[in-house]
């Protein structure tokens, strides 16, 4: 009876001292990739312990087009279930109207964060989203076999054809009869529009849509760009990159059977794990260029936290927000998910140097990164990257040549876009 | 006189009782069947757009058919009856519909065959030949996609043991492929329920027309042809009619399986990329529609046709 009575007055203290905290449940939304989840249930462990309130996982699928659509629905039915969203880079500007403005709430520190990453969050003035990490892709290469058969490090497209073809060749002569020589994302889905807008811009070709809204995509440079990636289909790529996204990729080559990679700096992390195959073995340097005199592109990507405007608790979920993007927590994503941070400080880390040093050497990356259009085509982006994928996709895999494709990409992109974006 | 009007007050309590009964059932019906669908035929009326729906404006037939004069007496058709992508969608279904419904037909019915003899262990053979119909669509799609993938999958590596091809092939990806693989997949998983279904045929036929059958010596082909079949028929009409059904909105299967092209894109899969991925909620709607009434309308004339059959067999 005694014993009862105690834990009756236990609880009713527990109880009370949660009212008086004010703990709330919170839950926070994204697609996790690679080691994502498991980093953020420590960090969300931390915040519990400091603040008392719970924090949940919703975990969504891997594709950024999948989640997308999962969100818009949550918030066009004002759903309170979710209070902080992890949002793609080129979300901000379509569900803008349905976030609460960070502006003023992190008006002390914004002035910290990569000034390109808080640009792409601003719709009109608001701050949608506080950026989370960056992604600037980088071309994955194997060095022990770049070593064996003393070949360079590509810097054009054309020398990275050439070297995969050549050690593709030789390793399978030696009996290695699953390697290839260059893996991406070559799905229809929102990763093909980044991986082909890189080879098109680094070709000279321009963006799929220009910041100012017109479109120039229809070009010779384009169409040579698109007709070198139509080379890779079947000869140093397996023909199944048509229906391979991040993690795919990735598996084939942390399985050690891919010479080269184009893949997110996330799975810097996880190929230099410790069970993995290619440990020690592997390097990351910039994306090839298309030609003598052109630039590297690197397609600007990165989640970033939105806090809905349905939340029930926006005032603790914005403190999770700033909790999750301060300088502790960013130095231990970048150290352990290998993604590029958002604040300027932590890319002069030491112990980030120390444990992942390409973090340092990508903030000229990161800085100088290809944004997709979806400021200049607003509402249509999702159709537009939809139209372009397609387009190269179809490329891709022998239905129409580049130049056919993109002047019916060319056509559409008009037909869409109307008298305005 | 009395009586008529007493026959007449007792039948009149017995309507209203029989819909008194029947009005929860036809509410919840009304409710959960009824609005969304007239929801849906309305929005493919107006601008709607996901997050805005309050806001939908009265436009017409604009998302079906437009035209835009572009005013050099030159112009355009737009909307859905003048999109390409729409009408592959609308290919792509029937094809993948007429191919696999034929197939889980023929194999379903060989396998009903076999089922109706008797062995032993029967019951066991029955209940494991249901397995692929048991397991959730998304769970075998995704189950099947990694058997199909072209580096890891468990379908490459035993062809090529086989020596049957050289290369792995990627099922899924390759254009010429895709359809195929999808076709595998959903035959593999909803033959059993075609199976079930004629089995069920089978068992309400006589035993004894087979016993007069063997007394007159008929062969064993002719029996089938002349006896079985016609007797099975209806259940197998049934059968044919429940899977198209199910096959003409088919969705799952191809969105976990194939990349997203004109290939493999179904009529389900083009009305949500227009409802959710595209700022498109209208035009997705007015295709939902459409594909109701497509739906709609090959079932009722699969149905009238296929009764003038049975009745002429009889």
């Amino acid at each position: 009876m005694k014993h009862i009575g105690k834990f009756t007055a236990a609880l009713a203290a527990a109880t009370m001292l949660s009212l008086s905290a004010g703990a709330t449940d919170l839950a926070i939304v994204h697609g996790a990739i690679g080691k994502d989840n498991e980093v953020l249930r420590k960090e969300l462990d931390r915040f519990e312990e400091q603040t008392g309130h719970k924090v949940e996982i919703v975990s969504m699928p891997e594709s950024t087009t999948d989640q997308f659509s999962q969100y818009k629905l949550w918030l066009a039915a004002k759903s309170t279930d979710i209070d902080v969203y992890r949002i793609d880079v080129i979300g901000a500007a379509q569900i803008a109207d349905h976030f609460v403005d960070l502006k003023e709430a992190y008006a002390d520190i914004i002035d910290d964060y990569v000034p390109a990453a808080v640009e792409s969050q601003m719709v009109d003035g608001k701050l949608v989203a506080l950026p989370m990490f960056l992604g600037a892709p980088a071309l994955y290469y194997r060095k022990d076999l770049l070593d064996k058969y003393g070949e360079e490090v590509p810097a054009t497209w054309q020398e990275m054809t050439a070297t995969a073809q050549k050690i593709m060749d030789a390793e399978r002569e030696a009996g290695n009869g699953d390697m290839w020589g260059f893996v991406f994302q070559g799905a229809a889905y929102e990763g093909l529009t980044c991986n082909a807008q890189e080879w098109i811009a680094s070709f000279g070709g321009g963006r799929i849509v220009e910041a100012d809204g017109s479109i120039g995509i229809n070009n010779d440079k384009a169409a040579e760009a698109l007709d070198l990636a139509k080379s890779w289909i079947g000869t140093i790529a397996p023909e199944g990159v048509l229906n391979y996204k991040e993690e795919d990729a990735r598996g084939v080559f942390q399985s050690g059977n891919a010479v080269f990679m184009r893949n997110w700096n996330y799975a810097y992390a996880l190929a230099a794990g410790d069970d993995s195959p290619v440990k020690g073995k592997f390097a990351v340097t910039t994306l090839p260029v298309g030609a003598e005199g052109e630039k590297s592109a690197a397609t600007l990507g990165g989640w970033h936290l939105g806090v809905s405007k349905y939340s029930e608790h926006p005032e603790e979920a914005i403190e999770l927000v700033r909790f999750l993007n301060n300088y502790d927590n960013q130095k231990e994503r970048a150290i352990e998910t290998s993604r590029p941070p958002t604040l300027n400080a932590v890319y002069a880390d030491a112990d980030v140097a120390a444990e992942q040093e390409f973090i340092p050497l990508w903030k000229p990356v990161v800085d100088n990164a290809l944004p997709r259009p979806s400021a200049a085509t607003k509402r249509k982006y999702n159709e537009v990257s939809s139209e372009f994928w397609t387009a190269v996709h179809n490329t891709l895999s022998g239905d129409g040549s580049a130049k056919q494709n993109l002047a019916k990409l060319e056509a559409k992109l008009k037909r869409l876009k109307g008298n305005s974006w | 006189m009395t009586t008529r009007t007493a026959i007449s007050t007792l039948s009149r309590q017995r309507i209203l009782s029989a819909w008194l009964f029947l009005a929860p059932m036809l509410v919840v019906l009304a409710a959960v069947a009824l609005y969304p669908l007239a929801r849906t035929i309305y929005f493919g009326f107006t601008d709607a757009s996901i997050d805005f729906t309050s806001e939908a404006q009265w436009i017409g037939f604009r998302n079906y058919l437009e035209y835009l004069d572009y005013g050099d007496g030159e112009g355009e058709y737009f909307g859905l009856l003048a999109d390409e992508g729409w009408w592959s969608a609308v290919w792509n279904t029937l094809r993948f519909t007429v191919t696999s419904v034929f197939f889980e037909t023929v194999f379903g019915l060989v396998i009903a065959l076999v089922l109706n003899t008797s062995f032993k262990g029967r019951a066991l053979v029955r209940a494991a030949v249901l397995i692929p119909w048991a397991i959730p669509t998304i769970v075998s799609a995704k189950m099947w996609a990694w058997m199909m993938h072209d580096q890891f999958g468990i379908l490459n590596d035993m062809l090529i043991r086989l020596h049957l091809i050289s290369d792995p092939i990627a099922w899924t990806a390759s254009p010429d492929t895709a359809m195929i693989a999808v076709m595998m997949v959903d035959i593999w998983k909803t033959t059993p329920f075609m199976a079930l279904l004629i089995l069920a045929g089978l068992q309400m036929v006589p035993a004894d027309i087979y016993e007069a059958a063997k007394l007159d010596g008929v062969n064993p082909v002719r029996l089938f042809r002349k006896v079985t079949l016609p007797l099975i028929m209806p259940a197998v009409l049934v059968a044919v009619v429940f899977r198209a059904l199910d096959a003409l909105r088919v969705f799952d299967i191809v969105y976990v399986l194939t990349p997203n092209n004109d290939r493999t894109r179904t009529m389900s899969v083009f009305a949500r990329e227009n409802l959710f991925d595209f700022d498109k909620f209208a035009y997705g709607s007015a295709a939902s529609t459409l594909l109701f009434l497509i739906v709609a309308l090959l079932t009722i004339s699969f149905i009238y046709a296929t009764r003038m059959n049975v009745e002429a067999d009889e």
